[in-house]
């Protein structure tokens, strides 16, 4: 491990990869619990569209992204308080227009789709600088909203209840929805699409497995995101394979283990 | 002064309306059974109660004061046993501990979890404690919804079908646990059932609603063959009902 610290871009790559996978696990309970599962890979997707206007507009593709993000993120939970419809649903239709806006949005300047794409699948070894300090901005931001864990949790287990209770339900939810779209397209920058839409799920689901406690899912799933990038980027160097791609069959293969041992159980 | 009063509440969802014009009081330390078939409003009273459906006219005021200003240890609320996520990771005295709280408990004090435990005990289900969600029976999680709903010693209490996935044994337990509950403390309570028997032998008063109110009163009054007409369509077993209580 010391050796393949030794290297600068490992060295930013664990501590990127380390905050990402921590902030994206822990808000993974809330995805799993709430059968969200969809959810990172629609909004990932849904930033393409923000890429793409960031492109036209030739600005900086992250800042139009993040707010584009956030306002799909804002009309998925808007669509679900109004609608029944699933919320897998309600995603897919938010994760299509945000494509075909992206789409249409390229046509306008088409010598630059490649970039669009390309951001889409940011890779982990080569994080920069920048990366490093949104990925420690993400973290932040998730510490400073710890205080509403209980409250997250509580609205997951029994929304009536909650709001019975006289809590800020749909308020939190909002918050939550808009929280999640930033670290998403933030992270879709320095980890890809693929790594934070699986930290969004597959540490909780697997952590699920174990957990007694909801307490005890969340601290599970954040200990096992942050377990998958150090063994997945110590796999990846050991035996040449792409990275993400590493960190995320580190995770499914614990997830099968799991599934498997708690099954027989 | 009435325990709740409804004045001339009409509810419209959409382009139907769920309640017209409904009026009534109930006073303190009464046991009103809401009776009705599918549709007929019984879950959007008690949601006007809770708070969580503004009235579209008319006016519902709990112990003399607006529904939203009441205070929430006043109130006490067990809903139905099959809205609960059994797949939620939690034991049974977080869930008690989400009550007392009012949000979810990561951890509790020591003084927190006697609070709860006693909660448990006062419903007879403190042996339950330490167990998971998903592994409590229809009238387990229902006596935990009990202690739930009654560890801020409420004035209040509304029930939302509560029998419902609870077995007869277990649904005789929580009316026992109600009614013992109801003495003691001289609080009020308001249960949407669809239980005909509960509301002979448990209720003071029952109140026969298809988004009007069809009658109100003791039960053998208010279920009276030609309201229950006018409600369901026919009388089912009220009859058998009214033997049995006057036995």
């Amino acid at each position: 491990m010391i050796e393949i610290l030794a290297h600068s871009f490992m060295q930013r790559a664990l501590a990127a990869g380390l905050l990402v996978g921590i902030v994206a696990s822990y808000y993974g309970v809330f995805v799993v619990q709430r059968g969200m599962g969809f959810l990172g890979h629609g909004l990932a997707h849904a930033a393409f569209g923000g890429v793409a206007l960031g492109i036209l507009l030739n600005a900086e593709p992250l800042w139009v992204a993040i707010p584009f993000t956030l306002a799909v993120a804002i009309g998925i939970t808007w669509a679900r308080e109004r609608s029944r419809l699933g919320v897998d649903s309600v995603i897919g239709i938010f994760l299509a227009i945000s494509m075909a806006l992206g789409v249409v949005f390229l046509s306008l300047k088409r010598s630059y789709a490649a970039d669009a794409f390309g951001y889409l699948f940011g890779s982990i070894l080569s994080v920069t600088t920048t990366d490093l300090l949104i990925a420690l901005l993400l973290f932040g931001l998730a510490l400073a909203t710890l205080p509403m864990w209980g409250r997250w949790a509580y609205a997951t287990l029994d929304r009536e209840a909650a709001m019975v209770d006289r809590l800020p339900v749909a308020r939190d939810d909002y918050v939550l929805s808009c929280l999640i779209a930033v670290t998403v397209v933030a992270a879709v920058k320095i980890v890809g699409v693929l790594l934070i839409a699986a930290f969004l799920v597959i540490p909780a689901a697997a952590s699920r497995l174990l957990a007694r406690s909801f307490l005890a899912m969340t601290v599970l799933s954040v200990l096992g995101g942050g377990a998958s990038v150090v063994f997945g980027l110590a796999g990846s160097y050991w035996l040449d394979i792409p990275s993400g791609a590493a960190i995320i069959l580190v995770q499914g293969a614990v997830f099968l283990l799991l599934l498997g041992v708690v099954r027989r159980a | 002064m009435s325990a709740i009063e409804a004045m001339h509440l009409s509810v419209r969802l959409g382009d139907r309306m769920a309640l017209e014009d409904i009026s009534f009081q109930v006073d303190e330390g009464e046991f009103v059974a809401v009776l009705g078939p599918n549709g007929a409003g019984k879950t959007t009273l008690v949601k006007i109660f809770l708070g969580l459906i503004f009235p579209s006219q008319g006016v519902a005021r709990i112990f003399g004061d607006s529904v939203n200003r009441l205070s929430p240890e006043w109130l006490g609320y067990v809903p139905q046993v099959k809205t609960l996520d059994r797949h939620f990771p939690a034991l049974a005295m977080e869930l008690v501990g989400s009550g007392l709280r009012r949000c979810w408990p990561g951890w509790m004090s020591g003084e927190e979890k006697k609070t709860v435990i006693a909660a448990l005990a006062r419903v007879g289900a403190e042996h339950l404690a330490e167990r998971a969600l998903g592994r409590l029976s229809g009238g387990e999680l229902q006596r935990v919804y009990l202690a739930r709903g009654l560890i801020h010693r409420p004035r209040f209490i509304l029930l939302d079908e509560p029998a419902t996935g609870v077995d007869v044994a277990g649904q005789q337990d929580m009316y026992r646990i109600l009614e013992d509950y109801r003495k003691e403390t001289q609080a009020t309570i308001l249960m949407v059932t669809h239980d005909w028997g509960a509301a002979f032998h448990h209720a003071t008063r029952a109140m026969l609603l298809n988004r009007r109110l069809i009658s109100m009163g003791r039960p053998s009054e208010a279920l009276e063959d030609e309201f229950l007409r006018c409600a369901f369509g026919h009388v089912g077993h009220a009859h058998e009902m009214r033997m049995v209580r006057h036995d």
